[in-house]
């Protein structure tokens, strides 16, 4: 606690001890990113643990949970927690995918953009805002609808392309703000080049909202997904937390009872989506000092 | 006296503990005297300007009294304070640039605001002293956005004096303004007090400089206490304390070339004030401590309006 | 004011047209025959309907002529209104059937989504000076936000419809009815409009709150609310500054989200089967209706970017800002 305060605020390593010191104390970051973690190693090892097809027809059809089946079974006998342990692995994969992918393009044009300006911001801002009007949902639908997606990386790769307006706007205007600092001016005295300056002056000077626009763009993923799940559009191979409702939704699941269908997967992305979101709250105000509650 | 400030503590709430922005501060201000109140950032002297007016939620009042035309300011009750505020202290805000509701025209802000102090605007009133200070009544239908940041500032100025308060706390006005302007804010403020639209002012800064031109009286602050008191002149000609001697002495001099006397500014840095070490405050910076200077020097007065806080004085 | 407008209508014909690119490229760039592949997958019995449909998209896609020809007569079919015929209810007119679905999906998206931002940025400002109700309208909103639009949609169809039998589960009116202007079918309607209106309007709602509280926090905290209150305003006052300027961001918020929005709309009538275009689509995937989702893509953009431009102009009205800057700052 003392030594804490001796650490000149400007030191970044000492800042970087600061911060691990708010996150651990932090309720929200810890309870998000708990739940989080939680719910990834059940989807890493219930496949392992059950085994077997998660698709495959099994002999007691329509059975409410049980000591054999945890979670029931479908109408055509398939266990629901062992497609609930692939399902979450799906959802997963394609967050980590697609958000990764539209991370990467957005802090891309947003950089590019933010610190080159001009000509080339002109025209990055003119390509951001088309695809951000463009409502993403309606693109995949005729994307996947003609391609047919097969597995959940290359729907996560559709995704990443289609949904990073929003966060190479926000990083433009994050960058833009940073480009006139001291320290970047200094770089470019002394002869850094634009590649340079932004992955090792602007990039770790905001390694903090890079990381939370992650975070969200991991979420929206999931959450496009399962939508395109839902519809019909989902990967034809293998299993996930959409396609568990696509499957309960068109089997009648609802009119027959089967709660324990359509329960559990929206409930664990609704656990997903809203675990990250807490845990960005807690995230800044780890990284905003002026958020934390005194 | 028209203020009168004793003992005055406040703390500001931190995680790490209690800060002792003000840690007993005692002073008096006349009618009609413009204070300027200067120190190192930290110092306590925007908090004292803060505690005047309105107290941060962060902030503590700890003890000490406040008295205002011979009325105690509630200072520590933000809703009893409020009857205060505006009428009899007011305030021009570091921030003056920002202080103006952005999506309404000023005309508006300005009658909304006042009726909800339950005055009514008198316009003529309110132009005759905008143009007082060169602001063309025009002003009044624009927003905020449309005005640059002297006009704003300028704005801010008259909309804070509006109700003739007894007590103005002008605080760092001039920082964000280049020298020609500060020169013409420094005017103006002279103008409302010679004009009697407000009765004294605490002009808080840290350009020693500029307030020689507009205070009667300056006041140096040093970690959350009085360091001297004199009248402008004499702190600036025959400062006693060695702190303001030293602060007096980072001031580049205007005439002077500096060729062979590089600026220097006061080595070391204020003591942390989350447990301030017992005994004169300036100690581990003062050219001159000795061995009694481990105990706190009583503030005395060396001369009719001098005080200084130093056992050396 | 000119100039900003402008621009606007700039990216939004540039968005259409690479809309309608797009929508133009992907059948051709397609691996084999579109054609063949498509009447193959449709599920039709009758062969004299196989042949008039192979006939008819045939000449539509004019594989004869050069592509810049074919990119042409899309853009000129596009303009005469002509989608081409759907499929799946051959021979009726893209057009035709989607018309019949918009006015249900218009029904279901515009009320909900205005309602909840209206009800969002009330309790996100009560919830801002409240510590009780921030600590119930916080969370609330976090679960609803994280909702996928369909779970909510299933939950409160099985609770609501399938348990407590309140409320009508599936279908945009009852099967006995036939569509007309009596009051019987419009309450009819109205029975059936509930659950897929609330189920989207609460998800939205949770969005809406969270954002409002966490930007009216902002402007308390702005320097002209610590100005009004170092003069004495009541906090009436200021709250009242503070709701108007965090509303702003709100507004462009509401075009952000757009798309979102309808691609919750979509999936909630799925879960309803509600006859609008979600439902719509979910048909044409299931029978290859490639011009029927085709048609529907482009209605959505267009319906989008008609929305966005209306968001536009209600952002001049209410920020007087852009109005003073278009006027050109005079400082």
């Amino acid at each position: 606690m003392t030594a804490l305060q001796e650490v000149a605020p400007r030191e970044r390593a000492g800042v970087r001890r600061e911060a691990l010191y708010f996150a651990v104390r932090n309720g929200k970051l810890v309870t998000g990113f708990g739940i989080v973690l939680a719910l990834l190693l059940l989807g890493l090892i219930v496949p392992v643990l059950l085994g077997g097809n998660p698709n495959e027809y099994g002999t007691r059809p329509m059975s409410p949970p049980s000591a054999e089946h945890w979670f029931g079974t479908t109408t055509f006998g398939q266990d629901i927690f062992l497609q609930f342990g692939h399902g979450l692995r799906s959802t997963f994969a394609v967050g980590a995918i697609g958000g990764g992918i539209a991370a990467a393009i957005g802090m891309l044009v947003g950089f590019v953009a933010g610190y080159r300006g001009g000509l080339v911001d002109e025209i990055l801002n003119m390509l951001t805002n088309i695809v951000l009007v463009i409502p993403t949902l309606a693109v995949l639908l005729i994307i996947n609808a003609y391609l047919g997606i097969r597995s959940v990386s290359v729907q996560g790769l559709f995704i990443g392309l289609t949904s990073w307006p929003w966060a190479a706007r926000a990083i433009r205007a994050q960058t833009f703000s940073l480009r006139t600092r001291e320290f970047v001016d200094l770089a470019r005295m002394s002869g850094a080049g634009t590649w340079r300056i932004i992955t090792r002056e602007i990039a770790p000077n905001m390694s903090s909202y890079l990381f939370m626009t992650f975070i969200l763009l991991f979420g929206g993923s999931i959450l496009i997904a399962s939508s395109l799940d839902f519809i019909g559009l989902g990967p034809t191979e293998g299993v996930s937390l959409g396609l568990m409702l696509q499957n309960a939704n068109q089997w009648s699941a609802l009119q027959l009872g089967l709660w324990w269908w359509f329960v559990p997967p929206g409930a664990a992305i609704t656990a997903i989506v809203g675990a990250l979101y807490v845990a960005n709250v807690g995230l800044d105000e780890v990284f905003n000092p002026k958020l934390r509650e005194t | 006296m028209s203020l009168r400030v004793s003992e005055l503590k406040v703390y500001y709430r931190t995680l790490k503990g209690e800060v002792r922005a003000l840690d007993g501060l005692s002073f008096g201000l006349a009618d009609g005297e413009i204070l300027g109140l200067v120190g190192e950032s930290g110092c306590g002297k925007s908090t004292l300007g803060k505690s005047l007016i309105r107290l941060d939620g962060r902030m503590r009042h700890a003890g000490g009294t406040v008295v205002l035309d011979g009325e105690e300011l509630p200072i520590a009750d933000d809703r009893r304070m409020n009857d205060y505020r505006f009428h009899q202290v007011s305030l021009i805000p570091q921030y003056a640039m920002s202080a103006l509701n952005p999506t309404r025209k000023i005309r508006r802000m300005v009658t909304e605001l006042l009726r909800s102090r339950g005055v009514t605007l008198d316009t003529a009133e309110l132009e005759s002293r905008m143009s007082q200070v060169g602001l063309p009544r025009e002003v009044l239908d624009r927003y905020p956005i449309e005005l640059s940041g002297g006009m704003k500032q300028r704005m801010v100025m008259v909309v804070s004096t509006l109700l003739d308060p007894s007590l103005l706390i002008a605080d760092e006005v001039t920082s964000a303004l280049d020298v020609s302007t500060q020169k013409a804010v420094a005017r103006a403020l002279l103008g409302f007090r010679d004009s009697g639209y407000v009765k004294s002012m605490i002009f808080v800064t840290h350009d020693l400089a500029l307030t020689h031109h507009i205070a009667d009286t300056i006041m140096v602050m040093y970690a959350g206490r009085l360091a001297e008191k004199a009248p402008a002149d004499v702190i600036v000609k025959a400062p006693r304390h060695p702190y303001t001697r030293l602060l007096l002495d980072s001031l580049p001099e205007v005439g002077v070339r500096h060729t062979d006397r590089r600026l220097t500014g006061i080595a070391g840095s204020p003591p942390s004030l989350l447990d301030p070490p017992a005994g004169c405050r300036f100690r581990d910076r003062c050219p001159i401590a000795g061995e009694e200077c481990a105990e706190d020097p009583p503030v005395a007065e060396v001369a009719a309006g001098h005080y200084v806080a130093c056992w050396k004085a | 004011m000119r100039r900003y407008f402008g621009r606007k209508l700039l990216i939004y014909g540039l968005t259409f047209f690479v809309a309608v690119t797009v929508n133009w490229m992907i059948p051709r760039f397609m691996p084999g025959d579109p054609v063949a592949s498509m009447v193959a997958r449709a599920n039709i019995t009758q062969p004299a309907a196989v042949e008039a449909m192979r006939r008819y998209y045939s000449g539509l896609f004019g594989f004869d002529q050069p592509l810049w020809q074919q990119y042409l007569n899309f853009w000129a079919a596009l303009f005469r209104g002509d989608f081409g015929l759907s499929i799946w209810l051959f021979p009726h007119p893209v057009s035709t059937v989607i018309g019949g679905a918009v006015p249900y999906t218009l029904a279901l998206i515009v009320p909900s989504v205005l309602l909840s931002w209206v009800v969002g940025n009330r309790l996100g400002a009560y919830a801002a000076r409240r510590k009780l109700l921030d600590n119930t309208v916080l969370p609330v909103g976090y679960v609803l936000t994280a909702m996928p639009y369909m779970w909510l949609a299933v939950l409160l169809a099985w609770a609501l419809g399938v348990l407590a039998g309140v409320f009508p589960v599936a279908g945009g009116y009852s099967f006995s009815m036939r569509p007309n202007w009596s009051w019987t079918f419009l309450l009819d309607l109205l029975h059936h409009w509930t659950l897929p209106f609330l189920s989207l309007f609460l998800v939205a709602l949770g969005g809406w709150a969270i954002g409002m509280r966490n930007m009216i926090i902002y402007e308390l905290e702005s320097d002209y609310s610590n100005y009004l209150a170092a003069l004495g305003a009541p906090a009436r006052l200021i709250r009242k500054y503070a709701f108007r300027n965090a509303v702003l961001p709100q507004i462009t918020g509401l075009a952000l989200q757009l798309g979102v929005l309808v691609a919750g709309a979509l999936v909630t009538e799925i879960v309803f089967a509600y006859p609008g275009l979600g439902s719509l689509i979910l048909k044409a995937i299931q029978n290859k209706d490639f011009f029927l989702l085709q048609g529907a893509f482009l209605f959505i953009v267009i319906g989008v970017l008609i929305a966005n431009f209306i968001i536009d102009i209600v952002y001049v009205v209410v920020d007087p800002r852009t109005r003073a800057g278009m006027a050109g700052a005079r400082a």
